[in-house]
């Protein structure tokens, strides 16, 4: 068998790692592509976990899985289906075969198939593999367990510690049917460990026990593949997810701006690693807040703004309905705060740990009163850095409240991140109030762009009272005046309005598409790999990504109507499409939409558009 | 220095006799005396009449969301410690839409001054009952009366392990001033009670303290390392009895000054502060007034800023440049 070893080069290539919630599948899915993107290969994961934090063992709804796709040249999402399935018991392979590819190389740990496994997993036969109708072949069945618990026998560990190291073999075996140099894993889980520098070795043993095992048996001819780096743009990189790209970003913002940066929080998934990450950084003055309720960190968020801070509130689903209220106080007052909004499966908890683009109408209208508010929303993990940084800029510019869209999907997944240069980076020159204007300066003044000035409390002679009720336009004092409140609410409106975004970029066959396919925030690069499939296949097809929901471009209208056919894809029962059939005069697009709580699926994408193209 | 002037602003539009104007009057005085300049001070208030008070101070301030003022008043005060941030509230704004803010501020003892002008009633809305009107309350809202029991704030504050309670009649310039810059000096979460009177909607319901004639009979004034007496020639005191407190006439039934309790606003152990607060309300005790409880504690404020110090002098990187070189970066060349 071994002489038939078969090199495979290939562009690109999805693995899911998949077992219980315990059975450290992130992490191995983490270093599998920390050492891919070392070598050039372009990267994107997506971890799809379970709501319980540990359902019982071995039982089908304990099942976490980690996908990652990597890929010689640029690789949009982390894939449709896998090309390799790591599952690290029975459950894992029934529930997460239906992310395989028919021709999948599925690798099993044979000791978590038992008796009591497979019924657990619900099994009905001991065949299991012929009852899941798979090939055989596809099948590198080992004894893992048995071989993670021989390579550490003489190690001294205790059993708990030595089956944690299961991951690791599985690991290993993935290196080794990629090729890949074990040496950046190695270095990963020294720096990793560098306090247990035991538990370090003993993963590494593990490792390149998984390593030798596919290479000594070659694994009854599985095929050995390598992928080649094309694109190669020079740098430092570092794999990041969505949220913690999130939360540099509002680091990256407050530096520039030269404020400091206030986090109010509660938790909830999938938000909360924002909050997480922000409250590890007190050496960079963050200040985070958990506080008593989601009101409590908007409105605390309001109270940070008003004393000067670049001030931030993150949550999701239910929480974004809690936050309306301090969002609008925002609103009338005319402070900058920052409402991060990582979308989830709704209505009410829905599905708390999956992805949806379900809030998008909420945010842009669901207040009390004429509430005008800036809305972005993110592409990627990686563009959730920019998206937080130009965020928090245009909140603190315009001196208004800004929403940023990301969602579960790309808060959780990771992408390779070239290290941004803060220098290069816009400015960001919030509008205090001019020294010329003392004396005659009152709250409502407006720069010439029509933002209000911003006075932060101890400047002297600036001292003033903002509030949630109507105000007059030239003193500032309270007024019902029928005139005023017309006049006040044109002038929060036009200030929005005014924000200037740069127009709506058209990918692909911008000049002479059939088919313009229209999406917002996360769903660029299902969008794009889609456009790239039928392009491929001869298809004229352009994409048009959404990154600002309001105000929206100014191209918008002239780009929805320079092609013969539109279709707008969201994961939500139309809610852009709605608005953008209310912004632009006789706008009516096909539509794609899907609830899943799952990514998109590029082969459904395409089907459907094929269709549409024919029609 | 400053004078009372100097922290006017405007003219107040609440009712003529309202307990507000008594109260907006002595919060300038007494921030004259302690003398922090107005554009370090932040007032934010909720919603309610009470809640106008910010729009007649000559500070930084904001008239808020109902209930939200301590929620909003947190995020002011750990942003920036050294604003002076008094947090004004009524009963309805602090203890019913704004009770979760108000315990968890106190348990997590930021340096606000809290004040609670509680008069019972709601007014803006024009007459309901409160969390704080008592049971069997007739109003618009309960014209048979409430079947509910009422809050009582120093037991809600308490219960959040809040270390200052203090309270004043609005109409009792001094003894207001004096609690407020008792509320003050306090580092640390403050919550200071004034019985305040609605004249249209739950008018009386101080009655019994509201002028200095009624204090004399039915209030006593705690001070902090003072005999609890009071009485028109302080002929009456409090003694410790069983569980509870008693009421003795000096020289009679063999109790003499000697026997009579100490206050102790400093003492950890809130029981007998406790027991002072919710004295009076027709039960034959004195409505306590003064500074009640007064205990030292770590704030929130104050301990974030030590932390970041720390962490700062503990960790290498402290700018965005170096945060982004402590992770695993690899070279693409």
């Amino acid at each position: 068998m071994a002489e038939q070893l078969d090199i495979q080069e290939l562009e690109q290539v999805v693995v899911r790692f998949s077992g219980d919630s315990g059975d450290g599948m992130q992490l191995a899915g983490n270093i599998f592509s920390t050492v891919s993107a070392t070598v050039g290969n372009s990267i994107s994961t997506f971890p799809d976990y379970p709501a319980d934090i540990r359902a019982p063992q071995g039982s089908l709804t304990g099942v976490s899985g980690f996908q990652v796709h990597i890929g010689a040249g640029k690789v949009y999402t982390p894939g449709d289906l896998c090309d390799v399935l790591v599952a690290m018991n029975a459950a894992a392979f029934k529930t997460q075969l239906r992310y395989a590819k028919p021709n999948a190389t599925i690798i099993i740990d044979t000791d978590s198939f038992g008796k009591k496994d497979l019924e657990k997993a619900e099994f009905k036969t001991d065949d299991y593999i012929a009852e899941m109708g798979v090939d055989p072949d596809r099948v590198i069945a080992c004894p893992l367990t048995t071989m993670v618990k021989d390579a550490l026998a003489d190690t001294g560990m205790d059993m708990k510690a030595i089956l944690k190291c299961r991951n690791m073999f599985a690991l290993g075996l993935v290196c080794w049917l990629f090729s890949r140099d074990l040496d950046v894993a190695f270095n990963f889980l020294r720096e990793k460990f560098a306090k247990k520098p035991a538990i370090a070795e003993a993963n590494i043993k593990v490792i390149q026990a998984g390593y030798d095992y596919g290479h000594n048996t070659h694994s009854s001819a599985m095929n050995v593949y390598r992928i080649e780096s094309k694109v190669k743009e020079p740098g430092r990189y570092m794999d990041i997810t969505g949220n913690k790209a999130t939360a540099y970003g509002f680091i990256a913002a407050a530096e520039k701006a030269g404020l400091q940066l206030y986090l109010g929080s509660y938790p909830i998934t999938p938000a909360t690693d924002v909050l997480h990450e922000l409250s590890k950084h007190k050496s960079l003055g963050v200040k985070t807040v958990q506080c008593e309720d989601e009101i409590s960190g908007a409105a605390s968020a309001v109270g940070a703004s008003f004393a000067g801070a670049l001030a931030v509130t993150s949550t999701s689903g239910p929480g974004i309905c809690l936050k309306s209220e301090a969002m609008n106080l925002a609103v009338i007052m005319e402070l900058p705060i920052v409402v991060l909004d990582v979308q989830r499966g709704g209505p009410a908890t829905g599905l708390p740990t999956k992805s949806e683009q379900t809030d998008l109408l909420q945010v842009l209208f669901g207040r009390n009163g004429e509430s005008p508010m800036p809305v972005m929303a993110a592409l990627s993990p990686t563009d959730c850095f920019a998206a937080a940084y130009e965020a928090s800029k245009m909140a603190l510019e315009h001196m208004t409240p800004v929403v940023l869209l990301t969602d579960a999907f790309i808060a959780n997944g990771s992408g390779a991140f070239k290290l941004p240069d803060l220098n290069k980076m816009p400015a960001i020159n919030p509008p205090y109030v001019p020294e010329e204007l003392r004396g005659t300066w009152t709250p409502y003044m407006r720069a010439e762009n029509g933002t209000r000035y911003w006075a932060v409390p101890g400047r002297e002679g600036f001292e003033h009272i903002l509030g949630g009720l109507e105000k007059d336009n030239k003193t500032g004092a309270i007024s019902t005046n029928p005139e005023n409140h017309d006049l006040m609410t044109r002038l929060r409106a036009e200030k929005v309005a005014k924000i200037a975004v740069p127009d709506l970029e058209v990918e692909g066959d911008a000049d002479d598409a059939d088919l313009l396919i229209v999406g917002f925030g996360s769903t660029y690069g299902h969008l794009h790999a889609a456009m790239d499939e039928l392009r491929a296949s001869g298809h004229k097809v352009a994409l048009a990504q959404f990154r600002y929901l309001n105000p929206l471009p100014a191209n918008t209208a002239e780009v929805l109507k320079r092609y013969p056919k539109v279709v707008v894809a969201e994961q939500n029962m139309g809610q852009l499409a709605a608005y953008l059939r209310m912004k632009v005069d006789n706008f009516v697009p096909a539509q794609f939409n899907q609830v899943k709580g799952q990514p998109f699926v590029v082969s459904e994408l395409t089907a459907y558009f094929t269709q549409l193209l024919q029609k | 220095m400053y004078t009372a002037q100097d922290y006017k602003k405007g003219q107040p539009r609440w009712c003529p006799g309202c307990g507000d104007h008594f109260f907006l009057a002595s919060l300038h005085k007494a921030l004259a005396e302690i003398g922090v300049a107005p554009k370090d001070i932040a007032v934010i208030s909720g919603i309610g009449c009470s809640s106008r008070l910010p729009h007649y101070m000559a500070t930084y301030g904001m008239n808020t969301i109902h209930g939200r003022a301590a929620a909003i008043a947190t995020g002011a005060k750990v942003t920036n410690p050294k604003l002076d941030v008094w947090q004004v509230s009524g009963d309805g704004d602090g203890l019913a839409i704004g009770g979760n803010h108000f315990i968890h501020a106190n348990r997590r003892n930021i340096d606000l001054n809290m004040i609670l002008l509680n008069n019972r009633i709601y007014g803006l809305t024009k007459g309901q009952y409160s969390p704080t009107s008592p049971r069997g309350f007739v109003s618009k809202s309960s014209p048979y009366g409430t079947v509910e029991d009422p809050f009582r704030p120093a037991e809600l504050c308490f219960g959040a392990r809040g270390h200052f309670f203090a309270r004043a009649v609005a109409t009792d310039a001094p003894g207001t001033i004096e609690v407020l810059k008792a509320a003050h000096d306090h580092k640390g979460a403050s919550v200071t009670e004034i019985l305040q009177n609605c004249v249209i909607f739950n008018n009386g319901t101080h009655d019994s303290v509201y002028d200095k004639e009624g204090r004399k009979k039915n209030a006593i004034y705690v001070r902090h390392g003072e005999k609890l007496v009071f009485g028109e020639n302080n002929e009456f005191g409090l003694v410790q009895q069983g569980f509870g407190l008693k009421v003795v006439e000096i020289g009679k039934d063999g109790y003499t000054l000697d026997d009579i309790l100490v206050h102790d606003a400093h003492c950890e152990d809130n029981t007998l502060q406790l027991k002072l607060a919710l004295m009076g309300d027709g039960d034959g005790f004195p409505i306590a007034l003064g500074v009640i409880r007064d205990v030292a504690a770590p704030t929130y404020d104050e301990a974030v800023e030590a932390q970041i110090n720390e962490v700062k002098a503990a960790k290498k990187y402290h700018n965005f440049a170096e945060l982004l070189e402590t992770n695993d970066i690899w070279e693409v060349k």
